[in-house]
């Protein structure tokens, strides 16, 4: 029998809901799966897409953004910039081969701890259906083949 | 005194930074006043193996455009940098891999059948490109195509960047005169790793069109804006421009002149991620807060992988897409 592959899942919360919806969940000893890696930031439109690529480059095999459901956000709509780019995002993985799928955006209240782990639950299957990205993998194993010569790390100087 | 030395290779590229060079024009004359030309393949006649006679560290300043796309790219890559002192990445191509580097979107079989097979090209016996083919002279080889295509700097140890496609002239004749100037002892090099004839800020900055708050309905083909405002920023009228997430240093050429940028500088200091920078600033401008409508608005940018990474994916965090990973093939 083969070993059951377990997703890495980086999963970005904001303070004011998701991050205290994770928090509630911990309190009322909700389980959810370990394979969720929690980065608080302070609002879901903090979240440069430049994270989620660089999580998915290095080694995730998913990303789950959570924010305020609309209209709640703490800083008033900026959970919506982050619907935008959320969904250009998608569009710019399918154009590289990497499946949308892989991200995915939830609203999550601060009270919705149950919410929250059935969401984060049900992610950690879906990836485990989609299979390794691997991306971290294949970049690294590239570099071996590419060995590096003559590395010159001196400082640069010029003398005629 | 013997001049320093000074050579200017390609790989892949379109040769159209060996132009841009020539485009100098009298300060051509300064480089050979300064320099002893040791190798410019297109310039001047001088073989590889005169190049391998040298010392290591030789040359003084070599100017490298073009990616790597195939084994004798990454093999002189490796012989030009043990041969200078100083390596320029100079181009798109060597920075960023450039329009070679979308070739990454795809198996290298993929754009080999293509190039042989289009409807455009003659190839009746369907013949592809062997690496080894026996003649009755011996066997003879060509360089066989990398998986991928990689930058300069994935490859080798590098000193400096100059972006552009091709960088612009008047930012070469600069840079020649700083590096003459540090010959003279009148100036210092810029640290190592440094980017060098380009700005430090976005296009936007040198851009001299008019920006307000940006709220659009739809994105459209610079084609189908008609009459294009001249005045106002052309991604307010809807039309995709790369300026935001762009490095300056070519005076905003193609948006002072009714273009939109397409991104030729590669990413602005600071940004990690070309395509990640670009997604942030559209759909920032994106005037809906319903997925649906913003669906059908996005649907105005066919190809966004190729919109966001027309000069930058090879360079950027994932380097490519999933098919130029062979054990992704199915």
């Amino acid at each position: 029998m083969s070993e059951q592959f377990e997703p890495v899942i980086i999963c970005f919360t904001c303070n004011w809901c998701s991050y205290r919806a994770a928090d509630l969940a911990g309190t009322a000893r909700m389980h959810y799966a370990p394979n969720v890696r929690l980065v608080r930031l302070m609002c879901s439109g903090r979240l440069d897409p430049t994270f989620i690529m660089k999580a998915l480059s290095g080694g995730a095999d998913g990303v789950l953004i959570t924010g305020c459901h609309p209209g709640e956000c703490h800083y008033i709509e900026q959970n919506y910039k982050a619907q935008s780019r959320w969904l250009l995002l998608r569009r710019v993985l399918k154009g590289l081969g990497i499946a949308p799928e892989r991200v995915k955006l939830t609203w999550t209240s601060a009270s919705e701890g149950t919410k929250l782990t059935k969401e984060i639950n049900s992610f950690v299957e879906e990836i485990r259906d989609q299979g390794p990205l691997a991306w971290h993998k294949n970049l690294q194993q590239e570099k071996q083949e590419t060995s590096q010569h003559n590395p010159k790390q001196a400082p640069v100087e010029v003398t005629v | 005194m013997s001049k320093p030395k000074f050579a200017m290779y390609w790989s892949g590229s379109c040769g159209g930074c060996e132009i841009a060079v020539i485009n100098i024009h009298e300060k051509i004359l300064d480089v050979d006043a300064n320099f002893d030309i040791a190798f410019w393949p297109v310039a001047m006649d001088a073989k590889v193996k005169d190049v391998e006679a040298l010392e290591d560290e030789e040359i003084l300043l070599c100017l490298w455009n073009g990616s790597i796309r195939n084994e004798e790219n990454e093999h002189m890559a490796h012989l030009m940098r043990k041969k200078s002192k100083l390596l320029v990445s100079f181009g798109s191509c060597a920075t960023e891999g450039c329009i070679p580097g979308l070739g990454n979107l795809f198996p290298v079989a993929e754009l080999i059948d293509t190039a042989y097979t289009t409807l455009t090209t003659d190839n009746p016996d369907n013949i592809r490109p062997q690496t080894v083919t026996q003649v009755p002279e011996g066997e003879i080889t060509i360089p066989a195509m990398k998986d991928r295509v990689h930058t300069l700097a994935q490859v080798v140890d590098v000193d400096y960047f100059m972006p552009g496609c091709p960088p612009e002239s008047h930012q070469i004749a600069a840079v020649i005169d700083l590096v003459i100037e540090v010959l003279q002892g009148k100036a210092e090099l810029p640290p190592k790793g440094a980017v060098i004839g380009a700005g430090h800020s976005t296009v936007c900055e040198e851009c001299p069109r008019q920006r307000n708050l940006k709220a659009i309905k739809a994105f459209r083909r610079i084609q189908d804006v008609a009459p294009l405002d001249p005045e106002l920023c052309i991604l307010e009228q809807g039309v995709p421009c790369n300026g935001p997430a762009t490095r300056s240093g070519c005076k905003a050429r193609c948006p002072s002149v009714g273009a939109q940028c397409i991104g030729c500088y590669g990413p602005a200091e600071g940004v990690v991620d070309y395509g990640a920078r670009l997604i942030t600033a559209f759909a920032s401008v994106i005037d809906s807060k319903d997925p649906e409508e913003i669906e059908q608005i996005l649907d105005g940018i066919p190809d966004p992988a190729g919109q966001f990474y027309r000069f930058n994916l090879a360079d950027s965090l994932f380097q490519a897409g999933a098919p130029a990973f062979k054990k992704n093939e199915v």
